[in-house]
């Protein structure tokens, strides 16, 4: 299979990785339970930024995309990348409409 | 490196290289085999299906003041055991990409059965999570009622704010539906044809054990029509899956944790009610 994916790494880095992301969500699970930011906007934000680290992980690590072609893995990522940017500015404006108008 | 230098003459069109041959070694534009690339493109549409379910549920919960937060510390318990669940899972199952590639093909199935079962336990814990919140009143039109929800802890939220209710199930019955796939898909490379009964009997026994106020006794349908789906997969083009198709199978999985990892925090963990 010489088109398979090659990785010169070995076993104990992918080992090393599932601990980081046990940790990370026990970490969030952590913030959760003990509600330690008051402000949900501040609470969403750093959810949010454990959340993309974990995801980096998975999708470099266990998907490989880290050991892809840089061709493939920057098409990827900047098209998803770019359409939730664009989602985000269609919808979340809008949200927070509603409530300054009162409906 | 005489393989390299083949694949060297061919793509350049030098001596030595086979005119019938020659396209068998042109490189990828990606890099990679098609299957690969023909899933990744799958996986970036999948993940913005998944991304406008959870646009939904944030909206939502933005313009919705108050919103309901109905996850004790028991349920808060339960998704972190679910996450730890998904997250093992993916371990195997790249544990199970490298028995592919190396040609082991007891401990791929092995792994790959692993997986599975990780995977189920998400599933059943899932759905007890469902079960519980339904009980207590959470519900949509069209859901059996359980004796005792009408006047349940959360009976009231299902009627004040129905938008709860309807983004939670929304995009907690893709995911599950998502990780449903996926293990029959996992399945289905493991076992191939002995796969077939055991899914088969599964379908049955969920139907007949599971009681018919509870949503699962419908939603177990699903394993049936996976059924239907993999048998004609397997009977109409059966090949012997190689590393290849672990890898591609692989890709699919990581997929669905990956989607936990937002949903969980989203959902769960910004709708915490401990006490």
């Amino acid at each position: 299979m010489h088109d398979v994916a090659k990785h010169d790494d070995s076993k104990g880095q992918y080992f090393w990785v599932w601990g980081a992301l046990l940790v990370l969500t026990g970490i969030e699970v952590w913030l959760g339970y003990n509600q330690v930011f008051s402000d949900p906007r501040r609470m969403l934000e750093v959810l949010m930024i454990l959340s993309i680290i974990k995801s980096a992980l998975i999708i470099g690590y266990f998907m490989h995309l880290k050991f892809e072609k840089a061709i493939m893995r920057w098409m990827l990522v900047i098209s998803v990348v770019a359409c939730f940017i664009i989602m985000y500015f269609f919808f979340f404006p809008d949200a927070g409409r509603i409530i300054r108008l009162g409906v | 490196m005489a393989e390299a230098a083949i694949e060297h003459d061919a793509v350049h069109g030098l001596p030595g290289s086979s005119h019938g041959t020659a396209g068998e070694f042109e490189a990828p534009f990606f890099g990679a085999y098609s299957k690969k690339v023909g899933m990744w493109l799958f996986l970036a549409s999948d993940s913005l299906t998944f991304g406008a379910l959870l646009f939904a549920f944030s909206y939502n919960r933005i313009y919705t003041n108050p919103w309901p937060t109905p996850f004790h510390a028991q349920s808060i318990a339960n998704a972190t055991i679910m996450t730890a669940c998904l997250l093992s899972s993916s371990l195997t199952m790249v544990l199970g990409v490298f028995a592919s590639q190396r040609g082991d093909r007891a401990w791929t199935r092995n792994w790959l059965l692993a997986t599975m079962a990780f995977g189920t336990a998400f599933i059943v814990l899932h759905g007890m999570e469902w079960s519980k919140l339904i009980g207590e009143g959470l519900t949509l039109p069209g859901f059996p009622r359980p004796a005792g929800a009408a006047s349940g802890e959360l009976a009231d939220v299902s009627k004040a704010v129905p938008q709860f209710a309807a983004t939670f199930f929304g995009l907690t019955a893709m995911h599950m539906l998502h990780v449903t796939i996926g293990v029959i898909y996992l399945g289905v490379v493991a076992l191939r044809k002995l796969f077939l009964p055991i899914l088969g009997a599964l379908w049955l026994a969920g139907f007949l054990l599971i009681p018919s106020d509870n949503v699962f006794h419908y939603g177990i349908h699903a394993l049936l029509i996976g059924l239907i789906l993999a048998a004609i997969i397997l009977f109409l083009k059966p090949k012997d899956y190689d590393a290849h198709d672990v890898e591609v199978s692989g890709l699919y999985w990581h997929f669905v944790d990956l989607v936990w990892m937002f949903i969980f925090p989203l959902v769960y963990l910004m709708s915490t009610r401990i006490s």
